[in-house]
């Protein structure tokens, strides 16, 4: 048959017969992966929280709450974030915040702050960023250990005027040709900590609501 | 030799070497420069393309009498989006870490250029056998080029060659990465490295290709 022809009704069936196909193979695909799928983000999420989280309080038994809060300020985020309270037998021992630093150098940067019960940052982790590889990346704890200076640190130690840069006068190392990286970085820890300071009764009443209406642990 | 065989063997130069969907025909390229940071990513990437490519090839090739041209590229589309899918979540679930490395670039292999120019060039026109091969063959051609430039450009930007091997091949593939003693330009895993990367290969290629070119085709 020569090229440029063709049949419209075979080729209405031959399509329909591809769409069967493709809806039943993605269908297929989704049936055996779904699960693992979820298996691994929640993988990622606990090894996450547990990479921000102080040795004190690795390998024990934590009850993980997710709750939802909103504060474009404080947060950085217009949309609401994440906010993970690990509790152990119903005392809240670590907040956990996927805050954002709206002014990272390329885009803005998504952010785990840790904050301990005694309102100390027990770690900060930069997941999610687009910053200039060699340079902002450095805020990557795979690549630096720039990231551990926040670890212990309160809004009274340094006190909180101090929380910024030393080339601003504040007590925070920055990443040598990448200052407003981590300008942005040490700016959002802090307004997590601010936000935590001033919500830090919101956030536990609701951990403590969430975990009472539900049997099963979230995590 | 029959005409038939000799096909199927220009359909394999053609795909790997003598068209190369990257080299000769520049194809495919924001894919190509986005992922090849490393040998790792270019050989996963160019793993699913060749798959794609394949059973597209196949596809078109199949229904190429029955089907109305108008409607070709559309089913093509169908066809390689539904693979896509299957890829995309199969690897997510299975090669999660390299899901995470590759990003986006396993989905817009739909996207790809080159495919559509194989399904309208190649496989609405060429028998099934020849059709296929060719598929593959242009598929692997391309991933040969992203093993080639991931690895000059892991190998300059990181000093390490083949790292992350056990997000492909699990743990016991772990200590068989390369480690250089120096830390890696900088600039070959930024985007201008990729050019510089791929024009520095087309110069060695089209050194090769030299002498031959003289000849009569």
């Amino acid at each position: 048959m020569a090229k440029g022809e063709g049949n419209l009704v075979l080729t209405v069936v031959v399509a329909g017969l591809l769409v069967a196909a493709a809806l039943l193979g993605a269908r297929a695909a989704y049936e055996f992966s779904h699960e693992r799928i979820e298996m691994n983000q929640r993988a990622r999420l606990v090894a996450r929280l547990n990479s921000v989280l102080g040795p004190a309080l690795l390998n024990r038994d934590l009850t993980t709450t997710r709750l939802s809060f909103s504060d474009p300020a404080l947060l950085g985020s217009a949309t609401p974030i994440d906010v993970y309270v690990l509790s152990d037998h119903g005392q809240p021992v670590a907040t956990v915040l996927s805050s954002v630093a709206p002014h990272g150098y390329n885009a803005p940067i998504d952010l785990l702050v840790a904050v301990g019960a005694d309102s100390s940052v027990t770690g900060v982790r930069a997941v999610r960023y687009r910053e200039t590889p060699g340079l902002g990346d450095l805020i990557d704890h795979e690549k630096s250990r720039w990231i551990e200076q926040f670890r212990g640190k309160t809004l009274l130690a340094p006190p909180r005027e101090a929380w910024l840069v030393k080339q601003d006068e504040g007590q925070f190392d920055s990443i040598t040709g990448a200052t407003v990286t981590s300008r942005a970085v040490v700016a959002a820890v802090k307004n997590a900590l601010l936000y935590f300071e001033q919500h830090r009764d919101d956030i536990y009443r609701a951990a403590e609501v969430a975990a009472a209406s539900e049997h099963e642990p979230s995590l | 030799m029959s005409p038939a065989s000799n096909n199927l063997r220009t359909a394999v130069v053609d795909g790997l070497w003598r068209n190369n969907l990257t080299f000769v025909q520049l194809l495919g390229l924001s894919p190509l420069f986005a992922v090849t940071t490393s040998v790792v990513n270019g050989f996963a990437l160019g793993l699913a393309t060749a798959a794609v490519l394949l059973v597209t090839n196949t596809v078109i090739s199949l229904v190429r009498h029955v089907v109305v041209p108008a409607w070709r590229v559309p089913l093509f589309v169908l066809v390689a989006s539904a693979l896509v899918t299957v890829i995309d979540l199969v690897t997510n679930a299975l090669f999660n870490d390299l899901h995470e490395a590759l990003g986006l670039y396993v989905a817009l292999i739909v996207a790809n250029c080159a495919l559509v120019a194989q399904a309208d060039t190649v496989a609405s026109r060429r028998p099934l056998a020849e059709a296929a091969l060719s598929g593959l063959a242009t598929g692997l051609g391309a991933l040969g080029a992203l093993v080639l430039l991931g690895g000059v450009r892991e190998l300059l930007g990181h000093g390490t060659l083949f790292a992350g091997l056990p997000m492909l091949f699990g743990n016991r593939t772990d200590g068989f990465a390369l480690n250089l003693p120096f830390s890696g330009m900088l600039i070959a895993v930024l985007p201008p490295g990729a050019f510089f990367g791929m024009a520095a290969l087309l110069a060695l290629r089209a050194r090769l290709m030299q002498p031959r070119a003289a000849a009569p085709r």
